[in-house]
């Protein structure tokens, strides 16, 4: 998606430079930068960041000067190394065992959700079959009803079943994307030319190695999409973990951050906000590289999967 | 739909079992999803739809009651101050998120930005942060011990509002929601901002069409389908208001109530009231108003465009 813009870029560079001598002929292609409207988005930059900018700052300090430095700049004792490891090590390495939870629930659960995800789409997209209309209906009535609606009932439903209290309370209801089976949807239906598949099934291949040998390389950008999306879900479960988990052992970061910070309010309970700030800055870090990494593939990805309504 | 052109070669008999075939098999790629949806998505809907009309009973054990679950909830005071919490958010909060998401993203597309690419992921970066992780850092900075705003108040001598006073922690909510969903909604706006032809912009302009126009003639209208959808998700969401409160609790107490949104009030209900039975009532009532307005905004977006 970048790629057709940057001609643009470095043209209007140019139409920059010899803009001085008065009103320049512009078109659509050479816009002519306004500073303004830099300076405008610039306030939105700014209130996107400063948050993220609080926390790495505060998570270099220590549960004392958290109190008597300025929130927005350092404090003279650099001790983020320091909250690092404490953060890592404490209650017997509580942290990590987190860390590990939400790993195995990203990868069993993004990762399932997103193959679900991407075989219903191009399912949907390339084949008629009976009750098409009947599963479009089912899922689009079925995204409006409220999450946590559904949390109430699942949870009595999964306690029936002795699932409540384990890894799989959390897993099995993340591997339903709605948001992921339309973005597939609507993207296989763009990616893959009705003609390759016939040509493949002229060719001898049965359905299974059809979408596996044509369609799925050319699904690639759609998959990393719901992959990242699905991703951000999962690692930012709160509600559902919520319910279904009583064994701190089995808690997400998202659970165990929030139960380090009640642990101040509660009678005799030592206050670590310092670790809080720390943990929380260790949590966002692997998505936000992820995201800054996989920029290309989830811009083209998102991009497609908008077009149509 | 595009759909299976039927191949232009004349079939033969032989094979006609092999299409019958096909058209089952888009069930063989639709039906693990379709499985898995059942079980977390239908299942849980029938059971709370089962539940809703039973009420269970220290002596007696569970009885049917019909519909007096709903009668409970419809003359419950608690229930329509939540419902009116989140409706107030859903006025305010969603038009002005929108509002600058669609702003940022019309002056990215328009390319008159210096470092535009760095604008559209910082602005988009706090979507990855969790909505926990989210409320913790504002909870701490709306702070008067050592947050910004303690900072502030001891540097000027100044005395700002708590914004986790009473009169204020919803308006401190809505701002934590601005903040993680601005850059979601901007890049979902860009995206379909990216695919309108620019010969239509060119067209204009030598009509003679200024740039406030270009937006309003050719690119709002052409994103109309980004913005149902957007206006939706937004709709659902302010109705599922939860994380947000329910985390700023340990840090407002006195002030975020166990019914403050509809789904707190649900979640206390049940976890610690153990009233399942009303807590699930609470649960399809707000689904049904929910569905309604994502559905009202729908037909409204889609009868402006014909």
């Amino acid at each position: 998606m970048s790629t057709p813009t940057e001609p643009k870029t470095r043209r209007s560079t140019s139409a920059l430079r010899t803009g001085r001598r008065g009103p320049r002929k512009r078109s659509v292609d050479q816009p002519r930068r306004s500073v303004t409207m830099t300076v405008l988005t610039t306030l939105v930059g700014i209130y996107s960041l400063v948050p993220l900018a609080w926390l790495l700052i505060n998570a270099t300090k220590t549960q004392a000067s958290l109190f008597d430095s300025f929130g927005l700049w350092f404090s003279g004792d650099f001790a983020l190394w320091d909250n690092i490891v404490e953060t890592l090590t404490y209650n017997d390495g509580i942290f990590v065992r987190w860390l590990g939870n939400t790993l195995l629930y990203v990868v069993l659960g993004a990762g399932g959700a997103t193959a679900l995800a991407v075989l219903g789409g191009y399912g949907l997209a390339k084949f008629n079959f009976p009750g098409k209309r009947g599963v479009f209906a089912t899922v689009i009535g079925a995204v409006a009803v409220p999450g946590t609606a559904l949390a109430v009932p699942t949870f009595l439903m999964f306690s029936q079943m002795g699932l409540t209290n384990t890894p799989w309370s959390v897993i099995i209801p993340s591997l339903i994307s709605p948001f992921g089976l339309y973005l597939m949807w609507t993207f296989a239906a763009e990616a893959i030319p009705t003609e390759l598949m016939e040509a493949a099934r002229m060719d001898g291949a049965g359905e299974l190695r059809t979408f596996w040998q044509i369609s799925l390389p050319l699904l690639a950008p759609g998959v990393v999409t719901v992959l990242l999306f699905t991703m951000v879900a999962t690692w930012n479960n709160y509600f559902l973990p919520l319910i279904m988990l009583k064994n701190p052992d089995w808690y997400p970061l998202t659970l165990g951050l929030n139960a380090w910070n009640a642990q101040a309010a509660t009678a005799g309970g030592e206050a670590i906000f310092n670790l809080v700030i720390t943990g929380a800055l260790l949590t966002i870090v692997p998505l936000i590289a992820a995201f800054l990494v996989l920029q290309r593939y989830w811009q083209s990805g998102l991009a497609a999967g908008s077009v149509k309504e | 739909m595009t759909q299976t052109v039927v191949p232009p070669v004349a079939l033969a008999t032989g094979t006609r079992h092999r299409r019958a075939a096909r058209v089952w098999s888009g069930w063989g790629f639709v039906g693990p999803f379709m499985a898995v949806f059942a079980l977390v998505f239908l299942a849980p809907i029938a059971y709370s739809l089962y539940l809703s009309v039973f009420r269970k009973q220290l002596v007696g054990g569970n009885s049917f009651v019909g519909l007096d679950n709903y009668q409970r909830a419809f003359s419950d005071p608690q229930f329509w101050s939540a419902v009116g919490r989140v409706g107030l958010f859903l006025v305010v909060q969603v038009p002005i998120m929108l509002g600058i998401a669609l702003l940022v993203a019309l002056a990215i597309d328009s390319g008159r930005l210096y470092g535009r690419n760095f604008f559209r992921i910082s602005i988009f970066l706090p979507y990855a942060v969790p909505a926990v992780v989210a409320t913790l850092m504002w909870g701490f900075m709306y702070g008067t011990r050592f947050g910004l705003i303690g900072n502030i108040n001891e540097a000027f001598g100044v005395h700002l509002p708590d914004p986790l006073s009473s009169g204020l922690v919803l308006a401190s909510i809505g701002n934590i929601v601005t903040w993680e969903f601005v850059g979601y909604n901007m890049l979902i706006f860009y995206s379909a901002l990216r695919t309108v032809p620019t010969s239509l912009y060119e067209a204009a302009e030598i009509d003679g069409a200024g740039q406030w126009r270009i937006i309003a003639a050719i690119k709002l209208p052409a994103i109309r389908g980004a913005l149902v959808i957007a206006t939706i998700f937004s709709i659902i969401g302010s109705f599922q208001l939860f994380n947000e409160p329910s985390i700023l609790q340990s840090l407002a107490p006195n002030t975020i109530t166990t019914f403050f949104t509809p789904n707190l009030y649900a979640y206390s209900l049940s976890f610690s009231g153990q009233q399942y039975n009303y807590s699930a009532t609470v649960a399809i009532i707000m689904g049904v108003i929910t569905m309604v307005i994502a559905y009202v905004v729908q037909l409204r977006g889609m009868r402006k465009e014909a």
